[in-house]
Parts: C-alpha cells; sequence; structure tokens
C-alpha cells in the first residue's frame, strides 16, 4: 500500500509509539484487504458503536485510555451507540443489581473517557446518529471511519457516503489518524452489485424480515433489490426512510451487509441504474412464502414457547419521530378496538435522546403516555444483554433485537395487536 | 486419512487443535458475549441463530467458518476475547477473512503481549465441507492447513 511520507514518518515512530500502533493498525487492515493507499476521512463527524461500560470490556477502556494518555486524540467529534441503562425501563430488584453492580459498572468512567475521547454532546447517544434531530448526517461521497452495523449501512446506501463496516475500536483509529485505508465500500468497484434481489410479494414486505431474508442469503455481499417501486416509489421520503433504517438494520445483523441499492430510490441506483450490477450475478427470488419460510424458520428459545410475553420492544435500531408518531396513532387505534385503555405488555418504544426530546415538544408526547407506552433512549440490546433475559419471554419487531438476544420476532401489525389486545 | 489446504496467512503462527465447524456465519457478539460478561472459561458459544455451535465451548478449538457476521462490535469482542485469554486455538476461513474479524485480529495483534491466534483464510469451500468437528488441525508455519480425522 502507497503512504505518503508523512504517514511513513508517523509509522516510523515520529508522532510517538502510541500514533505508530495506530498507524500499523490501519496499514494492517488496509494490506489485508489489498487497500493501494490511504484516503482522508471527510465527514464532519465521527460515530462509535461502543457506547456500554461492560466489565467484560474492559480490555478495550484500557486501550482507549492508552490513546488518552498518549494525546492521540481525533480532532473530529462523534456520536456514540445508545446508553445500556434508562430507569424508566422496567426492571425488577435482581435484575437492577445485574445491571448496575455485575454488568454497567464501568459506565460513568467510560463516559469519562467518550467526553475525552470528543462525544458531540451529552445526547449524542444513539444508534441512528444519522436521524434529522441528532446531527451526524453524512453528505454523499463522504469517506466514514463509522462502526455500527445499521449506521454503516443506512449512511452507504441511503445518504450514499463510503464507509466500510469496521469494527469498534477501527472506528476511532481512523477518526484519530484521519484517514482510512481505501478499499471495499469506498471503491467504485467495491459498491456493486454481486446479488440481483427481485421482490415479488403480493403487499409491502415487512422491513425487517425482508431485511433478514436478504441479509441470511448474500451474507456480505452487495444485493441491487428490485420489485421494490410499487411499494416505495422512488422519493427519500421520512417514511421510505425510516422503512430502510429498518430494512438496513436487518440485513445487517441477519447477515454482514454494508450496502445495498434499491432501484429508482437510493441516490447511486437512481444514478447509476443496472449499471451497479456485476456480470453472473446471482438472483434471489423473494415472494410472500419465502418471507413466510424465514420467519417461520426462526428458533424460539423461551423456557417455555407459550408464555405470555412479559415485555415489548419497538425501536431497534432506534425510531424516527415519524414512526413515533405513526406508533402512537396505531396503538390509539388498536387500544379503542380492543376496548382497552392501556397497552395490555409492558412496551417500550426506544428512540435517540434528541428525537426523544423532539418528541416531547408535541401533542403525540402525552397521548403515547396515556396508552402506557414507556418512551426511553436506552439500547434494548444492552438491556437484555444478561442472563436474567433468558428466562423473560420479550417480544420485538426487531430483527436485529432477535438475533443477538432471546426476544421473539413478530412483524409490526403482530406486534400492535398483542399489546393492543394482550394474550399470548 | 489426512488432507491438506492451502490458505492466505492472515495472522501467523503454528497450532495443533480440534476442529469445531460453523457452516453459517459466526456471529460473534451472539457467540462470545454471555461467556465474556459472565466468566465462562470455555468460551461456551451463546449464539442461539448458529446450530452448529450454539452451547459448544470455543476455547482452544481450531474455529471452521465461512466468516464472521453481525455486530460491528465484532473485532472489539474478538479482541477482549484474546486479552481475556478465552479466544479459539485458531480461525481458519473458507472465504476471504471480512472486516470484522479482520479487525479483531490484527488489534490483538498490534496491541496486546503475546496473543498466539493463526488465522489462515481463503481456504476454501472444500475445506468447509471436508472439516468436521473434533477432527485434529495443525496450522504449518507456511499456512498449510493439515486436516486429520
Amino acid at each position: 500500500m502507497f503512504l505518503t511520507d508523512e504517514q511513513q514518518a508517523i509509522l516510523n515512530g515520529s508522532k510517538g509509539e502510541t500514533m505508530a500502533k495506530v498507524m500499523k493498525t490501519l496499514v494492517m487492515y488496509g494490506e489485508t484487504f489489498g487497500a493501494d493507499k490511504m484516503v482522508p476521512v471527510t465527514s464532519e463527524y465521527n460515530h462509535l458503536v461502543t457506547s456500554f461500560g461492560l466489565k467484560m470490556m474492559t480490555p478495550v477502556f484500557d486501550l482507549m485510555q492508552q490513546l488518552i494518555d498518549a494525546g492521540a486524540v481525533s480532532g473530529q467529534k462523534f456520536s456514540v451507540d445508545p446508553r445500556p441503562l434508562d430507569k424508566n425501563v422496567p426492571a425488577n430488584f435482581l435484575q437492577n443489581i445485574i445491571f448496575n453492580v455485575a454488568m454497567y459498572a464501568k459506565q460513568d468512567s467510560y463516559e469519562k473517557q467518550l467526553n475525552e475521547l470528543g462525544l458531540m454532546n451529552e445526547d449524542a447517544f444513539t444508534c441512528a446518529c444519522y436521524l434529522d434531530q441528532v446531527g451526524n448526517k453524512p453528505k454523499k461521497g463522504d469517506v466514514l471511519s463509522w462502526a455500527e452495523s445499521s449506521a454503516v449501512v443506512y449512511a452507504n446506501s441511503v445518504l450514499g457516503a463510503r464507509c466500510n463496516r469496521n469494527s469498534g475500536i477501527m472506528d476511532i483509529m481512523g477518526s484519530i489518524a484521519g484517514f482510512v485505508p481505501h478499499f471495499g465500500l469506498l471503491t467504485d468497484e467495491g459498491r456493486k452489485a454481486s446479488w440481483i434481489i427481485k421482490v415479488e410479494t403480493t403487499k409491502k414486505p415487512e422491513a425487517q424480515l425482508l431485511g433478514s431474508a436478504i441479509g441470511m442469503k448474500v451474507m456480505e455481499d452487495v444485493p441491487y433489490i428490485t420489485g421494490m417501486e410499487k411499494w416505495l416509489g422512488t422519493e427519500l421520503n421520512d417514511d421510505n426512510c425510516a422503512y430502510l433504517k429498518d430494512f438496513g438494520a436487518a440485513t445487517a445483523s441477519n447477515g454482514a451487509v454494508g450496502l445495498y441499492h434499491i432501484a429508482g430510490l437510493t441516490p447511486e441506483a437512481q444514478e447509476l441504474g443496472e449499471s451497479l450490477v456485476l456480470e453472473n450475478a446471482q438472483v434471489y427470488v423473494i415472494d410472500d412464502a419465502e418471507l413466510q419460510r424465514v420467519q417461520d424458520n426462526y428458533p424460539v428459545i423461551w423456557k417455555n414457547p407459550d408464555a405470555k410475553p412479559k415485555l415489548c420492544f419497538v425501536g431497534c435500531p432506534h425510531m424516527s419521530l415519524q414512526q413515533l408518531i405513526n406508533w402512537t396513532e396505531a396503538v390509539e387505534e388498536g387500544l379503542k378496538a380492543s376496548g382497552n385503555k392501556k397497552v395490555q405488555i409492558p412496551t417500550v418504544f426506544t428512540t435517540a435522546p434528541a428525537v426523544k426530546k423532539a418528541f416531547e415538544q408535541t401533542e403525540y408526547a402525552e397521548r403515547l403516555k396515556a396508552t402506557g407506552v414507556i418512551l426511553s433512549y436506552i439500547c434494548p440490546l444492552m438491556y437484555m444483554n444478561n442472563p436474567l433475559a433468558g428466562k423473560m419471554p420479550v417480544i420485538t419487531c426487531s430483527n436485529k433485537l432477535r438475533t443477538y438476544t432471546t426476544a421473539r420476532y413478530y412483524t409490526e401489525a403482530q406486534i400492535l395487536e398483542k399489546i393492543t389486545k394482550g394474550g399470548n | 486419512m489426512m488432507k491438506e489446504f492451502k490458505g492466505r496467512i492472515v495472522a501467523p503462527g503454528t497450532v495443533t487443535a480440534p476442529a469445531l465447524v460453523s457452516h453459517g456465519g459466526l456471529n460473534t457478539l451472539a457467540s462470545f458475549q454471555k461467556a465474556l460478561q459472565f466468566g465462562d472459561k470455555k468460551a461456551t458459544c451463546g449464539d442461539q441463530n448458529n446450530p452448529d455451535l450454539y452451547g459448544k465451548e470455543m476455547l482452544g478449538k481450531a474455529l471452521c467458518l465461512p466468516q464472521t457476521i453481525g455486530s460491528t462490535t465484532g473485532g472489539l469482542v474478538l479482541y477482549c476475547a484474546c486479552a481475556m485469554g478465552r479466544q479459539p486455538a485458531c480461525m481458519l476461513f473458507s472465504n476471504p477473512i471480512d472486516s470484522l474479524a479482520a479487525a479483531g485480529s490484527i488489534l490483538a495483534s498490534v496491541w496486546l503481549e503475546g496473543v498466539n491466534m493463526p488465522v489462515v483464510d481463503s481456504l476454501g469451500d472444500e475445506f468447509l465441507n471436508y472439516v468436521k468437528d473434533g477432527m485434529s488441525i495443525t496450522i504449518k508455519e507456511d499456512g498449510t492447513v493439515v486436516v486429520e480425522n
């Protein structure tokens, strides 16, 4: 890989041992993937995946401290994934002890580290940093050093930015150095599709189910998706962006997708059309039966598969303002139809702190509160990352949450019915 | 019976260990998080969606897989596993290595002292079709992977 004189000097130790290690990490990363050079990070902000003060991550906190002590801090401020705890989210006595003592005992000290490393502001804890209210929305063509699979796939696919599926820690290394190795999704060739996905469903496919099916099929490849125009049209409006946010999160967690193109809708597909598809691309047809097959094959690992759900999470990745409004209206209608006044299963909607504040300025906040739904900024995944969660029947319409935890997946319509009508 | 496979060395080193095979992508976060968080020294796989590995011990095994998938915490989870001495003996990829597994391996090699987790990728589909749990795997210095029945 070609290095400039400045980059080579840093690698040789001109800026100290720690910066030399940062550079060595990036060079090895690039060489593994055949990078030809380093390119500057051009986005205004970075985004980090590591927001949680989990004890198991002590080696990461030690590394972060090495960076801080050596002054190897980025000039680029960053947002970071959601906080793992919120006292408003239901938790019993034992869970609270496990959360605060056994698991997230390092949360405060880690947040201090994040501030020293360049956290944007106290509200910058969300996986959906690109939402307007949060303010970390890269421009088309920007080169990023982000991690967080759902944010990376959104930035690449919906915003047209360029970012590899960087791991946590690697995200901050690129930002500190100010450049990242040029390979994969940073290159024109790496953004071409080796799969054509033909969507032939008779109704608008559930975003997180469609994303799951595609992710499990194509793994880390780039899919070019056709047949969605009649369901989504050709405009990246609020509803479509929310749909693509949830769809992408499922492709990235159920598989390893970092970029998708949707014919006629996403920016590069609009610009370049089918020229984005590689010769000999494989074809995957998705119809109603295929989506049903995918959903039916999700394992149910509750101790009692027939248990009554004790908690419901909606909002992984974090909900947009419009989604909160839409869900508020849907829950109200569902309750009215079923003759109930409050949700029948404790339910938590999760969103970015800045979106939560904006939502609380609307009339919908009181209306949602009246339904009994709790609004929080936490990461449901981190909430469920404990041994007690396995014994707790949690339901969700997030395929990402299903993938990483014992939560059971249902479509949004199924979730709505369960929380408003009750029953198993 | 013995069969040799040739791949690309991502992290050098030699080792002999019993094989543990995942035919689907290894979700690093889902596989390691419970083991690392709650002191499981044998690193039992906690990924419910991976029927090949779920409930099996990963510590000290020659982990054979196509690639890793899922959360971009994957690399740092692997880094933590290495720092805590809970890593597989080696990782053998049938596909070219993915960015998350590569990050974990590189971070461990640059930032940790004395970690030996050889990584070989691009071993091909034939490798993953041939190798079975419990077979003896040896990685030679030149990256040749020897599988013995």
